[in-house]
């Protein structure tokens, strides 16, 4: 497998500029602030509403620092952090000027009068900007010794987000990043003078997916979450660097544990990928690791038919025994590491000895599955960095603020900072889109091929194509036309952090680990070799639906299974009926409708207290280390090889380390790959009357498993709404706010309806929020025809 | 009266002096007919000729900034008038405007077609909704007149002039924090660059101009720059409104060319109240730093007050008699700062909150000396460290009377209290 060298973009020379700071001269390209040039030689200005990726604003007067240019002297000092250098400049901070270092301690004392001294019980206190720099650039003692400022404390700015203001020294990082950053500005400053304050809007708390960066880079305790509040003091907590596994934007993270419990998960430094912000979902969504239906033991189902405790050897024996020998298949999700997803491969072709394993736990399609052996599989060469430098975005069947955030903040960046062109073929319009000023292409669920063809890009545009893609058909084939075309860079993009690695590491039907095709003797030979066995498999295995079919018929007589929610995959109630009817292994971290359908279940580290890694979308890995030191490091590779053991058919991975090192040893197949084989433009069904065509994405906060057990961070969730447009509204005679009732065959959801922009013949719904699960309540997604009618 | 130079306030004794006829039968409206006609550069160059200087408080050349508009930039320009006059004892716009709001639309339609701006604002605090309702009045019988709106004095030029309500904050007489409000943000001061003649208003290049600034402009086309450069000193050219105010027979404004000296006014204003002498005044509004006796004949204009170790500003004359606690007056002052300070920055925010608890401390006898030199420092903490001018404005007061009367507050520190009849400063009739 890989990870990204160097990857060449376009490098336009700059200008430099030599300037003196305190004595010592720094070369730094045009443009830099002097704030940032020091820092380029040690020298640490002090500031508060400085921040490298926020615009200046110079409301601190915290790096106050003596500015001459050509020889003349300001008259007095300057904001280190609002002033670009430029050629002759000579900066004294306050290492070498005393007025500097007075100003910067007048203003320190300024901040520290209104400021209480509540260091001691401040969740800020020993990780905080202001302590530590009032105790580097402060005076003593405060000759300030009047009334402070006060008010009630805290604030709740939203369900996780929680405000003291007597704290806050009122710096607008917060209102800042909301506003610049996020687009969401949710949060303003209030009223004036020392009674300024930040707040929300009267009906409008902030509700922003990224809210929790806030958090982060407020200077001091004013902003906490809801979840950390009062739990630790920094200095209690092992932070141990780790990657997010909640989508394939791939953030770089931190994660906070206290004696064996995480408690806090913060965004990581990378400027490559996720700079450094992430979303809330990353940040809050890992209490599911701590909930109260973990796993710990293994479970064996007994003679009655119940679920019971057994040992390990007990439960491998008996994994082992239902699995040897017979017509076996592995399902597995894109919610497995890249480390997990190879160990299931391996373990399918050596000890199963088929190719039928599907890392696909969601809706797909052969299309699908032919482009992503094609096209992604092995392909490296789109990054964020392109989303940089694109000339225009095309989004297809994706939803970059619902489904990768940090894809969104990207994508946002580039149309804030260059007037980005965002052009996106969807159903429905969002509140991404509006963000974006994005041009909407709006079809009706099914036909969204055909309008692929009509966009003009460039060789600098990207397009950018969710997973959803899979579910319209031609879409997919629509998209490699036009980027073969225009010469765009076209990128895959899928929901789950592990999907990208596992198709890297042949957890597919017709993949081998580094993209090898199986139908290649040359490829199963190659990875024979390696394994150390005789041959592989060679017959192209089945899909996930086919496996669930393959079931259904007792063509298959048993699966493992791990990482998967029955829920996420169409005719899931029929799906578990077969595995019922089957003899499962399930290797999961907390119990479910699959573990409860389960013959053996085998409990497995969640992803802090295990090492790994992640492929994101740009194929980039994101490896992390195990934060509790606690936990048994118990990856599924480990089960699995364990279980290789048990049936006398080993796989030979023992830790994941020496895993990640056999991926790495296999490298990239750089053979022929299978030709893509375009498939015709779909069309949507015609409706008349009630009808109406389904589709439906996920909302990034929904009841998604990994979500569970965090309720403050469930308060932000987008309200669940049928959305429909204002034509059918009419005729259904609903406004907004009205309850419909969206039914097929299958059943039923009643919502509330939100009218907006959507096409004429669509109804959305959120595929898997409260009250609005798509694929459980009507067994449909996107595509097919339900009734809308008042309720 | 030879001292006097009247034109903004010649015709302030007729009665309809505010109406367009009463405008128009002194000539009004012929030096915009006039303007128009000209080449929009050479009116800039007329105005920088002419030495006008921003009446507002910085005396900036108006000319020079007007010329700084990047002509040919295919953007739309803006001119905005600044009437957000706030500041504690400046008076002159708004009697101004009151009884000769049509010189201001004049000027403005001058200006707009100079600096090749089809959009003009008129930005007033709220407070003053007579002055509003007479400025109403004016624009809709200049658009009335076919002096604003399309084809202005059938020129075929575009001129719209928009009356907008400040909602009564300070810091919104800071030009930028006036562009925030303007453009319906909260008002705070912008950082610059980008100066507002390249991204002002709706980041368009903008023109702020103070009320007395522009309504000069129209004498000037009418009289030509070498009638304006005749009144004033070498540097400070042509008559401005010297507004008197307090512990004076005759209050009220002077129109008179910049140089003349306090003296002089006083005389013109028949005194300092009766019985009583002069103890401290403030040049130009509370934000300059005060004067007392000895600064009678220093000349008020921009240099003159400079070199005195004040500022002209706004020639907000405000005169306080012996009776005057002057810590009294400083601490009000300085509550007013704090009050207005808009929040953004360190300095103004926290400084002006622990200015008024010191100040009121020392009012009220509960200081000590050494809280003069902890004042002074905190001053030389806020001035130049904050973000605008606000900031400096609040110390201009404290150190200036701290420099002139040091020994009154230290005897408000000996006497654990203040010395001072308060009731003795007002303007009440002393009982018998």
């Amino acid at each position: 497998m890989t990870t990204l060298a160097n990857t060449a973009t376009e490098v336009t020379p700059v200008e430099m500029i030599t300037v003196v700071i305190d004595g010592f001269e720094v070369t730094v390209p045009k443009g830099t602030l002097i704030i940032r040039a020091a820092e380029k030689l040690g020298i640490q200005i002090p500031r508060f509403c400085d921040h490298p990726l926020l615009d200046p604003v110079g409301a601190c007067r915290q790096c106050l620092v003596d500015v001459e240019i050509n020889g003349r002297a300001f008259p007095k000092p300057q904001a280190s952090c609002t002033i670009p250098v430029e050629p002759n400049m000579i900066v004294k901070t306050q290492l070498t000027s005393d007025v500097a270092d007075k100003a910067q301690k007048g203003v320190m004392e300024l901040l520290l009068g209104n400021h209480p001294l509540d260091c001691p019980v401040c969740d800020k206190g020993g990780e905080c900007p202001l302590q530590n720099q009032a105790m580097s650039n402060g005076n003593a003692e405060s000759r300030l010794t009047g009334y402070k400022r006060t008010f009630e404390k805290p604030i709740n700015i939203s369900s996780q987000v929680l405000l003291d203001r007597e704290r806050c020294v009122l710096c607008a990082r917060c209102t800042r990043f909301s506003t610049q950053i996020a687009s969401d500005p949710f949060i303003t400053l209030n009223h004036r003078g020392a009674l300024q304050q930040v707040g929300i809007y009267e009906n409008d708390p902030f509700n922003s997916y990224f809210s929790g960066n806030t958090v982060q880079i407020c200077p001091v305790g004013a902003l906490t979450g809801a979840s950390y509040r009062f739990r630790a003091r920094p200095f209690d907590l092992v932070s141990t660097p780790s990657a997010c596994e909640h989508c394939a934007s791939g953030c770089d993270m931190r994660t906070d544990v206290r004696r064996g419990k995480t408690l806090r998960r913060l965004a990581g430094d990378d400027a490559a990928v996720n700079e450094e912000w992430n979303c809330d979902k990353g940040r809050w969504a890992f209490k599911y690791v701590t909930s109260v239906d973990r796993l710990s033991q293994p479970l064996v189902r007994n003679a009655e038919g119940i679920l019971v405790e057994a040992s390990w050897p007990e439960a491998l024996a008996a994994a082992a025994a239902g699995l040897k020998g017979k017509r076996a298949a592995v399902l597995t999700g894109g919610r497995v590491t890249t480390e997990d997803a190879y160990g299931y491969a391996k373990f399918a072709r050596i000890a199963l000895k088929t190719n039928d394993i599907d890392f696909r736990a969601r809706v797909s399609s052969a299309e699908e599955g032919d482009f992503l052996a094609a096209k992604v599989a092995g392909n490296f060469g789109v990054h964020y960095s392109n989303i940089d430098s694109a000339d225009q975005i095309l989004l297809v069947a994706f939803e970059p603020e619902e489904e990768s955030p940090i894809v969104f903040l990207r994508i946002n960046k580039n149309f804030k900072k260059h007037g980005l062109k965002v052009t996106s073929i969807a159903t429905k319009g969002s509140i991404a889109m509006d963000k974006l000023k994005a041009d909407f292409i709006k079809v009706a669920p099914g036909s969204e091929a055909a309008a692929v063809a009509g966009v003009a890009l460039t060789a600098k545009s990207v397009i950018l194509v969710g997973e959803r893609a899979s579910e319209s058909a031609g879409l997919i084939s629509a998209a490699v036309a036009l980027a073969e075309k225009s010469g765009a860079k076209l990128a895959w993009i899928p929901r789950r952090a592990g999907e990208r690695g596992a198709l890297e590491s042949g957890a597919f039907p017709t993949l081998l680990p580094g993209g090898r095709p199986v139908a290649d003797s040359a490829a199963r030979v190659d990875i024979a070799a390696a394994w150390g066995v005789d041959s592989l498999p060679a017959t192209p295995g089945r899909t996930t639906h086919q496996i669930i079919e393959a079931l259904g018929n007792q063509e298959l007589d048993s699966v493992v299974v791990g990482g998967v929610d029955a829920h996420d995959l169409l005719h899931s109630g029929k799906a578990l009926n077969a595995l019922k009817n089957s003899f499962v292994v399930s290797l999961e971290i907390a119990t479910s409708s699959i573990t409860d359908v389960a013959d053996v279940v085998l409990p497995v580290a969640a992803i802090t207290e295990k090492s790994g890694s992640f492929l994101n979308w740009e194929g980039r890995a994101r490896s992390f280390d195990a934060a509790v030191s606690e936990s048994l490091n118990r990856s599924d590779v480990r089960i699995l090889s364990a279980l290789a053991d048990a049936m006398g058919e080993s796989i030979m991975l023992g830790t994941v380390s020496a895993t990640a090192r056999e991926i790495a040893q296999l490298g990239k197949w750089d053979g022929a790959r299978a030709p893509f084989v375009p498939v015709a433009a779909g069309s949507a069904p015609s409706v008349s009357g009630d009808q109406a065509v389904l589709t439906s994405w996920r909302r990034l906060l929904d009841m998604g498993t990994m979500q569970r057990g965090e309720d403050n961070l469930a308060g932000t969730r987008r309200q669940t709404v049928a959305v429909i447009s204002e034509k059918r509204a009419a005729t259904a005679g609903v406004a907004t706010g009205d309850q419909v009732r969206i039914s097929n065959a299958n059943g039923s959801i009643t919502l509330p309806v939100l009218v907006e922009d959507i096409h004429d013949d669509a109804v959305w719904i959120p595929r898997n929020s409260f009250g609005s699960q798509a694929l459980t309540a009507l067994d449909a997604v996107h595509g097919e025809l339900v009734t809308v009618v008042k309720a | 009266m030879s001292l006097l130079t009247p034109v903004l306030s010649a015709h302030w004794d007729e009665k309809d002096s505010f109406t367009i006829e009463g405008y128009k039968r002194n000539g009004g409206y012929q030096a915009a007919a006039k303007a128009l006609a000209m080449d929009p550069d050479a009116l800039i160059q007329l105005v920088k000729d002419s030495g006008l200087r921003g009446r507002g408080g910085a005396g900036f050349p108006t000319g020079m900034k007007w010329g700084f508009i990047p002509q040919g930039d295919n953007k739309d320009h803006y001119l905005v008038v600044n009437a957000d006059e706030s500041e504690p004892g400046t008076c002159k716009d708004m009697p101004l405007l009151m009884a000769n709001p049509h010189v201001l639309v004049e000027g403005v339609i001058i200006a707009a077609y100079a600096i090749r701006a089809k959009n003009a604002f008129i930005y007033i605090r709220g407070e003053v909704t007579h002055v509003v309702r007479r400025l109403n009045q004016a624009i809709a019988d200049a658009y009335k007149a076919g002096y604003l709106g399309k084809n202005v004095f059938g020129t075929g030029n575009d001129i719209d002039l928009v009356l907008h309500i400040g909602a009564g904050a300070y810091i919104c007489g800071e030009e930028t924090a006036l562009l925030d409000s303007l453009e319906g943000f909260r008002g705070q001061p912008r950082l610059r660059p980008p100066f507002p003649a390249i991204a002002g208003l709706y980041a368009r290049p903008t023109v702020v101009n103070n009320v007395e600034s522009i309504s000069a402009v129209p004498a000037i086309v009418t009289n030509g720059a070498e009638w304006y450069q005749s009144m004033g000193t070498e540097k400070s050219k042509g008559a401005t409104l010297y507004s008197l105010s307090g512990h004076v027979n005759n209050p009220g404004q002077f129109e008179a060319p910049l140089g003349i000296t306090l003296r002089q006014i006083l005389e013109l204003a028949g005194g300092i109240r009766n019985g009583h002498k002069l103890k401290f005044w403030t040049p130009g509004g509370s934000s300059t730093p005060l004067f007392t006796d000895e600064h009678l004949d220093v000349p008020l204009d921009y240099e003159g007050v400079s070199a005195a170790g004040s500022m002209l500003g706004t020639k907000a004359l405000q005169i306080f008699d012996e009776t005057t606690c002057v810590v009294r007056a400083v601490l009000r002052w300085t509550e007013f700062y704090k009050h207005e300070s808009c929040g953004k920055c360190t300095p103004c925010r926290e400084g002006t909150w622990w200015l008024v608890q010191i100040l009121r401390d020392l009012e009220e006898g509960k200081g000590s000396e050494a809280d003069l030199q902890k004042l002074l420092d905190l001053c030389d903490n806020i001035m130049g460290r904050s973000f605008c001018a606000l900031g400096d404005g609040a110390t201009s007061p404290i150190t200036s009377s701290i420099k002139y009367f040091r020994d009154e507050y230290i005897a408000h520190v000996k006497g654990r209290g203040c010395p001072f009849d308060a009731s003795k400063s007002t303007l009440f009739a002393e009982a018998k």
